[in-house]
C-alpha cells in the first residue's frame, strides 16, 4: 500500500507490557528543569542494556506543576515493578537530587505505586523532614544549596514498549530527514517518548547472536551493507539506510497515535518505505497494524 | 433543600449534640431525627425538644440559629457536608475524622481537637486551642486541615501531631505551644512565644515575630514545600499573594529546649 507515495509494508509492530512512571520536575527555570529531565533520562535507550527506557514527554507550564514553577515531566519504564522502583530510586537520586533548584513529584494517577522520596530520605542523614498535604507525603531533604522536595511514592502502571515504525530511504540523508520529521510529529502525542537519541535508533537489533551471551545484535536483514551477504534480507534495491523510531507509552492509544504521526510525517518527507518490526507475532500481546493506521489516516 | 435543623431559641445552657454530623444521620427517618438525645447542661433531652427539622437528603446537614451554646457541632463527623449557617459554639468539630464542616460565622474555643481528618472551614474567628489537644492528652490535632478566615486566640495547634491549621487574621499568644509536628500558616499578627516547647513541625509568619531565645537563626531561603501548602491555601480562598508564595523566609529553629528540630519561617521583606 501506499501513503503519500511512500510505500508501507503490510506488516505490524509488535508491543509488549513494560511498566511505567511519570516524573514531574520542576525548578527555578526552565532550563533547570530541562537539565535535571535530561540527565534523568539519560542513558536509558533499551532495557536490553540499561535496565529501563526513558524519555522526556514534554516541558510543563508553572500553571502545569504542583509547585507553580517551570518544569517537565519524564515518563520511565522498566520489565517490572520493582525494577522500575529501582530505576527511579536510581535516577531521582543521582540526577534529580543533585541539579540545583529541583524539586520531583509524582505525575501519574495509577493505583499500585512505589516508594522513591521514602527511600531518598535518608540522604538526609537524620536531618530529613516530612510533610503531608491532601494525602500526599513529600520529603524535605536538606542539601548544602537549600532543600530538596521529593514526593514519597510514585505511581506506576503498567503501559506498552515497543511500538515501532522502520524508516528506508534511498541514501543517508533522505533516510535521516525522514525519521526527523516522524519524530517531531510522534513528540506532540502525550503519555509516550521515544527513548532513542533524538528519538531515532539507527541500530535496530534482532533477538539473540551467533556469539553465545549476547541476547541481541544488528538487525541484518535490514542492513543496506549486508544485502549481499545474508540469506535473506528486507532491504529493496534502491535502499541505502534505514532507522528506527521506538515508542514506550503508557497506553496503547497513545503508541498507535504516535505510529501514525509518525508514518504520515515520514510519507510527507520523502521516505522510500516504511516498515514496522516484529518478532512474528510470538513475544508480544500488542499488534498495531500498519494497514489500519493507513487507513485511518486516509479517513482523516 | 439539604437537611436541616433549626435552633429554635438558644438554649439557656449549653447543649451538647454530639452526633449530629451528616454521616450519623445518614439513613435516618425525620422521626428517628427527632428523637435523638441531646444534653442540655445535665439533663437529657430530645432533639425535636430545641430543633425543628426540615429537609432531607444524606450527604449534606445544616445547622441554623443561633448555635453559639451549642457544643461539639460535628464533632467525630466522618464523611458528607456539614454548614453552621451562623457562629457555633465550643468543640466544634472536634475529633473529625473526614467531610468537611464549614461554619460560616466564629467558632468558640477548643475547635477542632483532637481531629484526625477531614476540614473545618471557619469564616470568621476561632477561639482558643483551636486545634489543641484533648484533656489529659499530650498529643493535639493528629490530621486534616482547619482553616480560619478572622482571627484565633491563643495556643493554636498545641500539642499538633499532624495536619494544617491556616488562619487568616491575627493569632494570639503561644501558637504551636509543645507542637509535635504537622504545620500553622498565620497571615496576620502573631502573638509571643510562638512554638514554645515545639519539638518538630513548622509554624509559618507573614510579619514580624518576636522569637524565644531559644531559637537559632538558621539561614533566609525559599522553602520548596512551603510553596505547596500556600498555593494549596490560596485554592482553598485564603489571600495568600504572590510575593507570600514565592518570597524568601527566614529559617529559625528551635525549640532548643527540646530537639530543636521545629522551625519558625517568617516572610522576609523586599524583593524576591
Amino acid at each position: 500500500m501506499r501513503l503519500s507515495g511512500t510505500e508501507v509494508v503490510d506488516t505490524f509492530a509488535e508491543a509488549f507490557p513494560m511498566w511505567g512512571a511519570r516524573i514531574v520536575i520542576t525548578a527555578e527555570s526552565p532550563a533547570w528543569a530541562h537539565e535535571a529531565a535530561r540527565s534523568l533520562t539519560g542513558f536509558a535507550t533499551s532495557v536490553i542494556g540499561c535496565k529501563c527506557e526513558a524519555g522526556i514527554e514534554r516541558e510543563l507550564d508553572p500553571a502545569e506543576t504542583p509547585d507553580g514553577r517551570p518544569g517537565a515531566s519524564a515518563l520511565l519504564f522498566a520489565n517490572d515493578r520493582d525494577g522500575l522502583a529501582k530505576r527511579l530510586v536510581e535516577r531521582v537520586g543521582q540526577s534529580v537530587l543533585t541539579c540545583p533548584t529541583t524539586a520531583c513529584f509524582n505525575g501519574l494517577e495509577a493505583e499500585e505505586t512505589v516508594d522513591v522520596g521514602g527511600q531518598l530520605r535518608f540522604f538526609g542523614d537524620g536531618y530529613q523532614a516530612s510533610k503531608l498535604l491532601d494525602g500526599r507525603r513529600y520529603w524535605r531533604v536538606p542539601v548544602m544549596e537549600g532543600e530538596f522536595l521529593v514526593e514519597e511514592r510514585f505511581a506506576v502502571a503498567e503501559g506498552v514498549a515497543g511500538g515501532n515504525i522502520i524508516i528506508l530511504g534511498r541514501d543517508a540523508a533522505e533516510a535521516l530527514r525522514a525519521a526527523e520529521a516522524a519524530a517531531a510529529a510522534m513528540r506532540t502525542v502525550r503519555d509516550m517518548i521515544l527513548p532513542f537519541p533524538g528519538g531515532i535508533a539507527r541500530s535496530g537489533s534482532k533477538v539473540g547472536s551467533r556469539y553465545s551471551g549476547l541476547v541481541a545484535s544488528t538487525n541484518d536483514v535490514l542492513c543496506p551493507t549486508l544485502r549481499a551477504q545474508v540469506p535473506h534480507t528486507d532491504v529493496p534495491p534502491d535502499i541505502g539506510s534505514v532507522l528506527e523510531i521506538v515508542i514506550d507509552g503508557l497506553t496503547l492509544e497513545a503508541v498507535r497515535e504516535a505510529m501514525a504521526r509518525g508514518l504520515e510525517a515520514a510519507a510527507r518527507a520523502g521516505a522510500s518505505q516504511v516498515t514496522a518490526g516484529n518478532y512474528g507475532g510470538n513475544l508480544g500481546p500488542h499488534h498495531i497494524e500498519l494497514r489500519g493506521l493507513v487507513a485511518d489516516l486516509r479517513d482523516d | 433543600m439539604p437537611l436541616t435543623l433549626t435552633l429554635r431559641e438558644p438554649p439557656t445552657v449549653p447543649l451538647e449534640t454530639e452526633g449530629l454530623t451528616p454521616d450519623r444521620l445518614a439513613g435516618l427517618s425525620r422521626g428517628e431525627i427527632e428523637t435523638l438525645t441531646v444534653w442540655h447542661g445535665n439533663r437529657q433531652a430530645q432533639l425535636a425538644d430545641f430543633f425543628t427539622v426540615s429537609g432531607d437528603g444524606d450527604a449534606e446537614l445544616r445547622l441554623e440559629g443561633d448555635l453559639r451554646r451549642v457544643k461539639f457541632v460535628g464533632a467525630g463527623m466522618t464523611a458528607g457536608r456539614l454548614t453552621v449557617a451562623g457562629d457555633g459554639g465550643m468543640h466544634t468539630g472536634a475529633e473529625m475524622r473526614g467531610g468537611e464542616l464549614v461554619v460560616e460565622g466564629d467558632v468558640g474555643d477548643f475547635a477542632g481537637t483532637g481531629m484526625r481528618g477531614g476540614r473545618l472551614v471557619v469564616r470568621g474567628s476561632a477561639g482558643h486551642q483551636l486545634g489543641g489537644a484533648l484533656p489529659g492528652e499530650r498529643a493535639g490535632m493528629r490530621g486534616g486541615e482547619i482553616l480560619v478566615q478572622g482571627a484565633a486566640g491563643e495556643q493554636v495547634g498545641a500539642g499538633l501531631r499532624r495536619g494544617l491549621i491556616a488562619v487568616a487574621g491575627r493569632v494570639g499568644d503561644a501558637a504551636g505551644l509543645r507542637m509535635l509536628a504537622g504545620t500553622i500558616v498565620t497571615l496576620g499578627r502573631l502573638g509571643a512565644a510562638p512554638g514554645a516547647g515545639m519539638r518538630r513541625g513548622t509554624i509559618v509568619a507573614m510579619s514580624k515575630v518576636t522569637l524565644l531565645p531559644t531559637f537559632a537563626h538558621a539561614c533566609s531561603y525559599r522553602p520548596p514545600f512551603l510553596r505547596l501548602y500556600l498555593r494549596h491555601l490560596r485554592g482553598l480562598g485564603l489571600p495568600l499573594t504572590d510575593e507570600e508564595i514565592e518570597g524568601r523566609y527566614a529559617r529559625w529553629s528551635g525549640d532548643g529546649l527540646e530537639l530543636r528540630r521545629g522551625e519558625i519561617l517568617i516572610l522576609e521583606p523586599g524583593p524576591r
